[in-house]
């Protein structure tokens, strides 16, 4: 039998989701109700990575959503050290898909006021178990030049460290070993050899998924010490089918990260939309995405949320619990307790700020992998897409005359911005929101 | 004098400098944000001439605003800081530092490269931004510096070449030994800051060796050592460690390899008149 190797940062197709009915939740009137969001979901061939950084010290959460047979799933990663039992977990996958709501680029939404009235300011750890005979370790050593350093059971994962002299017997072993390298990496795993970079490879052990009785792939998380701060994207490159979308949530101490080696971009945000994007939302930011793509020739990395982890305004879903940073890697906070994380540090910051970077890539724009810096930059970033219902109450005074003027403008604006930030039609908008009632001749 | 004499004379390249860096800083305003703030620029521009006018009257010195500029526009491009003061007191080190720091009547290090150096290590709240300006501003913003390069004909700015030339060279040998392909180190090569580095700091003419030999091998040792410190301690902003940790190999260069030294009143007869 052969594994296809599923590859970090390759993976299967999900669905185009978009949350129609997504829970509204109350949140400070000043900036606005938060109505819907445009998650991870959206995007086809897309990965997820939670990066959790303090000082040298990295976690990876590695979630992919790998449709296919258990069985056939099999990664291959570069990582700087070697790697310890206890510095590998596997993360909930919920976990995950709460810190990507939280984060994600958010549409709120405003009601306009009576112009007549007067204005109110207002890791878990599982057991590990020896496993495999000598010979085999031996094999591995005299006719590839790899070595196996080490081989745990983690959850449902059957993890190997490896390290290897030459790129040719490393792609040998794997492929003897049942893993599908695709042509053209055993270059790649040279470079990574050469590097000095050791190979975490996992594959999943099918008797003991059934065992844990769980139905669903967990994330795979790695921890280490080493200055170097990058994800791994080469490997994923290599004979993919077109570019793939990769989502990067990093939790630091003390500001956002950026790209060492790309421009990082913020995602057009703060823009106003016609209300009826609000049934379209998740089509709306795939299509300003694509087009800041474009407009960037698919060379940087975009921000899409930095923000201190101890408030949201407003906030796209309930804050992480302790507990939750704390799975996800960022275990200096302190306490992994069951309560919402909150800023314990005087003078307003809290030890946690999240990055969420999103970056689409291929080989060719994205020719080495990411190498990220920490910065102290602390100030607050969302993408966020405002909606203002028009008051539609008669008008008995001049403002009211005057703020009807303004609202034609307004649509036609909102309008010609929608157009110009996703590419679309300038008068299916225009049609699509008079359906919607806002036109600009009332 | 013998300026009169000459039917026409070229400029002082340090207008040219300041031209290139002021067009950088206005493209990162207008067109493409590589992260410097208005605020930011104008203190940093603002300390760094206060500083200078200060500096020249207590050393007895008539004022010149150019190197100030300079080093102010570049600290306004390539120094990110959390809070304002920050940019105040780089421009404050890196100009104080011409007139403090001095060695046989010549300053050692490159203002804005030390005070790079002496804010990251001393304060939290300050980084690097790489400068990722895409690749179109790149290439024009390289054409645009080998043109003043050319246009300044100091025999001085041969060390941007040299370094740059080092530079490309180790990335270039490094993808070799790795078996990446050649598109990694010209990516590499596309930093902003790189071309800042090498055409307004690393060229500084005061405080380059003043032998050609001296500066070939000045130029070689600092890429060589901000190689190692980027990909073996894994440390950013190695190019200006590099440089101010060697900056003091300038002056036993000098003592080993003797030849004129510069003053920026006679480079452009230097140049001509050789």
């Amino acid at each position: 039998m052969t594994l296809r190797l599923s590859k970090m940062f390759r993976t299967s197709v999900a669905a185009v989701a978009i949350l129609a009915n997504a829970t509204i939740v109350p949140a400070n009137a000043f900036c606005g109700f938060y109505v819907a969001q445009a998650d991870t979901k959206l995007f086809n061939q897309s990965s997820k990575v939670v990066l959790a950084r303090d000082g040298q010290q990295t976690a990876i959460t590695m979630a992919s959503d790998f449709e296919g047979d258990v069985k056939e799933f099999a990664v291959v990663v570069p990582v700087p050290t070697f790697i310890e039992r206890k510095q590998i977990g596997v993360v909930e996958p919920k976990t995950i898909d709460h810190l990507d709501k939280y984060t994600a680029p958010r549409l709120v939404e405003y009601h306009d006021a009576d112009p007549c009235a007067p204005v109110v300011v207002a890791a878990r750890a599982m057991p590990a178990a020896p496993m495999m005979a000598g010979a085999f370790y031996e094999r591995s050593r005299q006719a590839y030049g790899v070595t196996i350093e080490a081989s745990y059971d983690v959850a449902e994962y059957d993890v190997l460290i490896l390290s290897a002299q030459e790129s040719d017997g490393l792609t040998r072993w794997l492929t003897d070993n049942d893993y599908r390298i695709p042509q053209g990496a055993e270059a790649v795993l040279g470079s990574y050899i050469r590097q000095g970079m050791r190979f975490f490879v996992a594959k999943v052990n099918v008797e003991r998924m059934k065992g844990l009785g769980n139905g669903q792939l967990r994330p795979l998380q790695v921890r280490y010490q080493s200055a170097k701060f990058m994800v791994p994207l080469r490997l994923g490159t290599v004979n993919a089918k077109g570019p793939q979308d990769l989502i990067i949530f990093a939790l630091t101490k003390s500001g956002r990260i950026e790209a060492a080696n790309y421009r990082t971009v913020k995602i057009p945000s703060n823009i106003d939309v016609p209300l009826y994007v609000k049934n379209e939302f998740g089509p709306f930011y795939k299509a300003l995405f694509e087009r800041a793509v474009v407009r960037e020739n698919m060379q940087a990395v975009f921000v899409e949320y930095a923000w201190d982890m101890a408030w949201c305004d407003p906030c796209a879903a309930d804050p992480l619990s302790n507990k939750e940073l704390v799975e996800l890697g960022a275990r200096w906070i302190g306490s992994d307790g069951d309560t919402a994380f909150s800023a314990g540090r005087r003078g307003g910051g809290s030890d946690a700020f999240v990055t969420r970077l999103h970056v689409r890539y291929d080989a060719k724009t994205f020719p080495e992998d990411i190498v990220f810096i920490e910065t102290k930059d602390r100030s607050n970033f969302q993408g966020r897409y405002v909606q203002h219902h028009p008051w539609r109450g008669e008008a008995k005074c001049d403002a009211a005359k005057s703020y009807q003027e303004r609202l034609a403008a307004r649509f036609s604006k909102e309008a010609a911005d929608v157009a110009a930030l996703t590419g679309w039609s300038q008068s299916e908008i225009v049609a699509k929101m008079a359906q919607s009632g806002e036109t600009a001749t009332k | 004098m013998q300026a009169l004499a000459r039917p026409w004379r070229l400029p002082d390249a340090r207008y040219f400098q300041i031209a290139a860096l002021a067009t950088l800083l206005a493209i990162n305003f207008a067109i493409i944000d590589f992260g410097a703030r208005p605020a930011a620029s104008v203190i940093a521009i603002t300390m760094a001439l206060l500083t200078q006018a200060i500096g020249s009257r207590l050393a007895g010195v008539p004022f010149d605003a150019k190197s100030p500029l300079i080093t102010g526009l570049s600290l306004s491009l390539l120094l990110r800081a959390d809070a304002l003061w920050l940019h105040g007191a780089a421009a404050v080190v890196a100009i104080g530092s011409k007139f403090v720091l001095r060695i046989d009547g010549k300053h050692v290090f490159n203002p804005a490269g030390l005070a790079i150096v002496v804010l990251l290590f001393s304060s939290k709240g300050v980084w690097i931004s790489p400068g990722q300006w895409g690749a179109e501003i790149w290439f024009a913003t390289l054409a645009g510096c080998f043109a003043i390069l050319v246009l300044s004909a100091s025999r001085r700015a041969d060390i941007a070449i040299y370094f740059f030339a080092s530079h490309a060279a180790l990335l270039i040998l490094r993808a070799a030994w790795l078996g990446d392909p050649l598109a990694i180190p010209l990516h590499q090569l596309q930093s902003g800051s790189l071309l800042i580095f090498t055409f307004f700091m690393i060229s500084d003419p005061r405080t380059t060796p003043d032998s050609r030999a001296g500066r070939l091998l000045f130029a070689m040792t600092v890429a060589v050592t901000a190689h190692y410190l980027t990909f073996f301690m894994q440390m950013r902003p190695a190019l200006y460690v590099a440089l101010i940790a060697l900056s003091p190999l300038t002056l036993v260069l000098d003592r080993l390899i003797p030849a004129a030294r510069f003053s920026w009143r006679s480079s452009v007869l230097e140049a001509v008149s050789t």
